[in-house]
C-alpha cells in the first residue's frame, strides 16, 4: 500500500492538477507548493503531452505551451526532485502511456518510486491493457489508478475489484474542462464500488465551483479539480499563484 | 496471426480511455455478430456493385509496361470507384454495420478528404447525421474536398491543435467520441485504432485482393509476383495484401510518404523512421521523439501525412512477410506526372507513391513477372496542389 491512502485520511480529499512546465518550470512549482500549503490532500502531476486525447482545450493548451518551454519527462522529474524536498503530501502522475513507454516502462517506474511519485494515472490504459504496466508498478510500490466512466455500468465490479491507491471516477463523458451540471448519477457508480473494494475514490472531470467540489465529494471520497485551476493560469495577470491557492483552500473548505 | 485482443504480433490492443470502452465492445459484439451473416454480407454486396462500382478493374498498362521495359505492370483501378478512391469500401462497411447497431450519426477525420467525403456520401445515403474532422491545413489544402462534404450534407469541422493534420483529426474525432457515444458511431478510416478497427477496416477493404486475385488469375493464369500499395495509416495497401499474406510467392510491397527525404525531419515514413510506441488507440511504430512526443510529420501527400501505421503493417514488417520503402515527394511528383501523360489516368498523389516505386522495381524485373499497383484513389483533388508544386498559379 503507497501512501497515497494517507490522502484520504483526513475527511474528503482535495486533489488539484497542474501540468509541469505550465506557465514555466518555477511557477508550476510554486503552484504545487501553494497547493500544498492551502489544503491540497493529493497533487496529480501532469507530463505534457504533444496529444493528450483525453483533454479539454484548456489542458491542452497547457501541455502545448510546456512542451514548447522544453518540459519533457527528463525535466520533470528534476522538478520532483526538487520539489520532493519539502513536499511531503502523495503525488501522482498523470500522462499518456506512449511517455512511459516511450522512456522504457521499467525505468520511468523505478524512476517514480525512487523520487517519491506514489501513483500513475494512464487515461489510455484501460483495464485490458494495464497488466504490461501492473506488474512494473507492483515491483516498484506505484499504485497504477483506474478509471471509471459514466460508460463503465457492467465493467465497474470488475474495475474496482482491482483497484489500488484511490479510483478515478469520471463525472461526465467527454474530455477534462469545466461543466455547469453534471448529470450522471455518481451515487449509483460510487455505491457499486463501494460493493467490490475498500479504495476510495474521488470524482473529477468537469468540476469548476467549490459548490461543485463539494457535490462530489459527498457522493464520494474526494473531488479533483484541474481545468478551473489551470484557467487561473491562462488568464495570467499578477498574483496567479495566491488566486491558484486562494481557490485551492476554498475548494478544500468547501469539501 | 494472432488476432486476440486485437493483436497482430506485438502490435495493436485497445489503448483508449474507460469512457470508450463499451463503445468498442459494443462495435466489436455488433461486428462479430453480422459479419458472417448472409443477410447482412448480401446487402453490402449489392451496395458495393449497385452503388460503388465494384468488382473494380484489373487494367494492364501496357505503355507503362513497354516503356519501363520489364515486369508487366496492372493497376487495380480503385480510383473508379464512387467517390474516387478504396475509402468507400470501408465506410459502406461501418455505415451498414452502424446503422444495424442503430446508430444515427457518424463521425469521422479525414486527411485528403477522400475518407471524409466517402464518409459524407454514406451518411447521406443512409440518411444519417456526419460530422467530419479535418486538420486546418488539411481544409486549406483540400479545399475542394471541404465542399464537397458539405454538398453532400456533413458538418466539416477544422481541427487548429497541435499541427492541424490528419493525427490532429483522429484525436479530435476521438474526443467527440468520448462526448456522444449512443447514437454515434466513429467511422473510423484506416487499419488503425483501437481494437476491433484495424480488423473490421482490414476485412472490408479486404475485398480489393480477392478481386485481384480472381482478376489476375483468369487474365494471366497465375497470381501476381508483387503487390504494391501507398502507406498512410495503411488501409488500401492491407486490403490489397490481405488474401496474399498466405501466398508466399506474392512479395507485397508498401510505399510509405518520405517527404523530403527520410534523413530529414520533413517526412512521414513511420516505418523507414519511427519506433515502437503506443498512441491512438494501438501499440505500433510511430514517428516520436525520445520522449515519447508524437513528432510533426510531412508528406505532400495529406492522406499519407500521418505519424503511425497501423499495426497489421507493424507485424507484416517485423515477421518479413511485407517490405516497406519509402518515396519522396519529388519521386511521387514525377510519377503522378509519369502516369497521367503515359496511360492517361491522373493518380492520387498518395497512389503516385505506389506508381513510384513500380518505376523503379518494373525495370529491374523480367518480362514474364506481374506488379499489381493498388491505384488507390483518383488525383482531380491533387491537380491544383501539383500544379503549385510546379510554380503554376491558378485557381481552384
Amino acid at each position: 500500500m503507497s501512501n497515497i491512502k494517507k490522502a484520504f485520511d483526513h475527511g474528503k480529499a482535495f486533489i488539484p492538477f497542474f501540468t509541469c512546465g505550465y506557465p514555466d518550470i518555477e511557477t508550476s512549482m510554486e503552484l504545487v507548493r501553494t497547493a500544498a500549503e492551502n489544503g491540497a490532500d493529493l497533487i496529480e502531476l501532469g507530463i505534457p503531452f504533444s496529444d493528450p486525447t483525453a483533454e479539454g482545450p484548456v489542458i491542452q493548451i497547457s501541455s502545448l505551451k510546456a512542451l514548447e518551454n522544453g518540459v519533457k519527462t527528463d525535466k520533470v522529474f528534476e522538478m520532483v526532485r526538487e520539489l520532493r524536498r519539502d513536499i511531503k503530501i502523495p503525488m501522482v502522475f498523470m500522462t499518456y502511456a506512449n511517455v512511459v513507454f516511450s522512456y522504457g516502462s521499467e525505468r520511468f517506474i523505478s524512476a517514480c518510486s525512487e523520487m517519491g511519485i506514489d501513483g500513475l494515472i494512464l487515461p489510455d490504459i484501460p483495464y485490458e491493457e494495464r497488466d504490461e504496466f501492473l506488474e512494473l508498478c507492483h515491483k516498484y510500490d506505484v499504485d497504477l489508478i483506474s478509471f471509471v466512466a459514466p460508460t463503465s455500468e457492467n465493467r465497474i465490479a470488475m474495475i474496482a475489484k482491482s483497484a489500488e491507491g484511490f479510483i478515478y471516477i469520471v463525472s461526465s463523458l467527454g474530455v477534462t474542462g469545466e461543466r455547469k451540471e453534471i448529470t450522471t448519477n455518481i451515487a449509483d457508480i460510487v455505491s457499486v464500488i463501494r460493493e467490490n473494494t475498500e479504495v476510495p475514490c474521488a470524482v473529477g472531470f468537469g468540476i469548476s465551483s467549490p459548490e461543485q467540489a463539494r457535490e462530489m465529494a459527498e457522493l464520494s471520497d474526494g473531488a479533483i479539480v484541474g481545468s478551473a485551476l489551470i484557467r487561473i493560469v491562462e488568464e495570467g495577470g499578477d498574483g496567479v499563484v495566491e488566486k491558484v491557492g486562494k481557490l485551492v483552500r476554498a475548494m478544500k473548505e468547501a469539501l | 496471426m494472432s488476432e486476440k485482443r486485437g493483436r497482430f504480433g506485438i502490435h495493436g490492443g485497445q489503448y483508449i480511455p474507460e469512457t470508450l470502452m463499451n463503445a468498442v465492445n459494443e462495435l466489436k459484439a455488433a461486428y462479430n455478430r453480422y459479419k458472417d451473416d448472409p443477410e447482412f454480407n448480401a446487402e453490402l454486396k449489392d451496395l458495393l456493385n449497385n452503388y460503388a462500382n465494384r468488382p473494380s478493374m484489373l487494367y494492364y498498362a501496357e505503355k507503362m509496361t513497354k516503356d519501363l521495359g520489364g515486369a508487366k505492370i496492372y493497376l487495380k483501378r480503385e480510383d473508379l470507384n464512387h467517390t474516387g478512391a478504396h475509402k468507400i469500401n470501408n465506410v459502406l462497411g461501418q455505415a451498414l454495420l452502424a446503422k444495424k447497431m442503430g446508430k444515427t450519426r457518424l463521425i469521422a477525420e479525414t486527411g485528403a478528404g477522400q475518407h471524409g467525403v466517402a464518409t459524407a456520401t454514406a451518411a447521406a445515403l443512409f440518411g444519417m447525421e456526419c460530422v467530419v474532422f479535418m486538420g486546418e491545413e488539411d481544409t486549406k489544402r483540400q479545399a475542394l474536398n471541404v465542399y464537397r462534404m458539405k454538398l453532400l450534407g456533413s458538418d466539416v469541422v477544422p481541427v487548429k491543435s497541435g499541427t492541424a493534420t490528419l493525427k490532429d483529426a483522429v484525436n479530435e474525432a476521438m474526443r467527440e467520441w468520448t462526448k456522444r457515444i449512443k447514437d454515434t458511431h466513429y467511422c473510423l478510416g484506416s487499419c488503425m485504432g483501437p481494437h476491433p478497427f484495424p480488423t473490421i477496416v482490414r476485412d472490408f477493404q479486404s475485398v480489393i485482393s480477392k478481386e485481384i486475385k480472381e482478376q489476375c488469375l483468369e487474365k494471366e493464369g497465375k497470381l501476381p509476383d508483387v503487390v504494391m500499395a501507398c502507406v498512410g495509416g495503411g488501409s488500401n495497401a492491407i486490403g490489397a495484401f490481405y488474401n496474399f499474406i498466405n501466398d508466399p510467392s506474392v512479395q507485397l510491397i508498401g510505399c510509405e510518404a518520405a517527404g523530403r527525404g527520410i534523413d530529414t525531419f520533413e517526412t512521414a515514413a513511420t516505418i523507414a523512421t519511427g519506433k515502437l510506441g503506443i498512441f491512438h488507440g494501438m501499440k505500433s511504430y510511430f514517428c516520436q521523439d525520445e520522449f515519447g512526443q508524437i513528432a510533426p510529420v510531412y508528406s505532400i501527400s495529406a492522406g499519407l501525412d500521418y505519424p503511425g501505421v497501423g499495426p497489421e503493417h507493424a507485424n507484416l514488417h517485423d515477421i518479413g512477410r511485407a517490405q516497406y520503402v519509402a518515396i519522396t515527394d519529388d519521386e511521387a511528383v514525377n510519377a503522378f506526372e509519369y502516369l497521367s501523360k503515359t496511360e492517361g489516368v491522373i493518380p492520387a498523389i498518395e497512389s503516385a507513391h505506389a506508381v513510384a516505386y513500380a518505376m523503379k522495381l518494373a525495370p529491374t524485373m523480367p518480362k514474364d513477372k506481374i506488379i499489381v499497383v493498388n491505384l488507390s484513389g483518383r488525383g482531380d483533388k491533387d491537380v491544383a496542389a501539383i500544379a503549385r508544386y510546379r510554380g503554376e498559379d491558378i485557381y481552384e
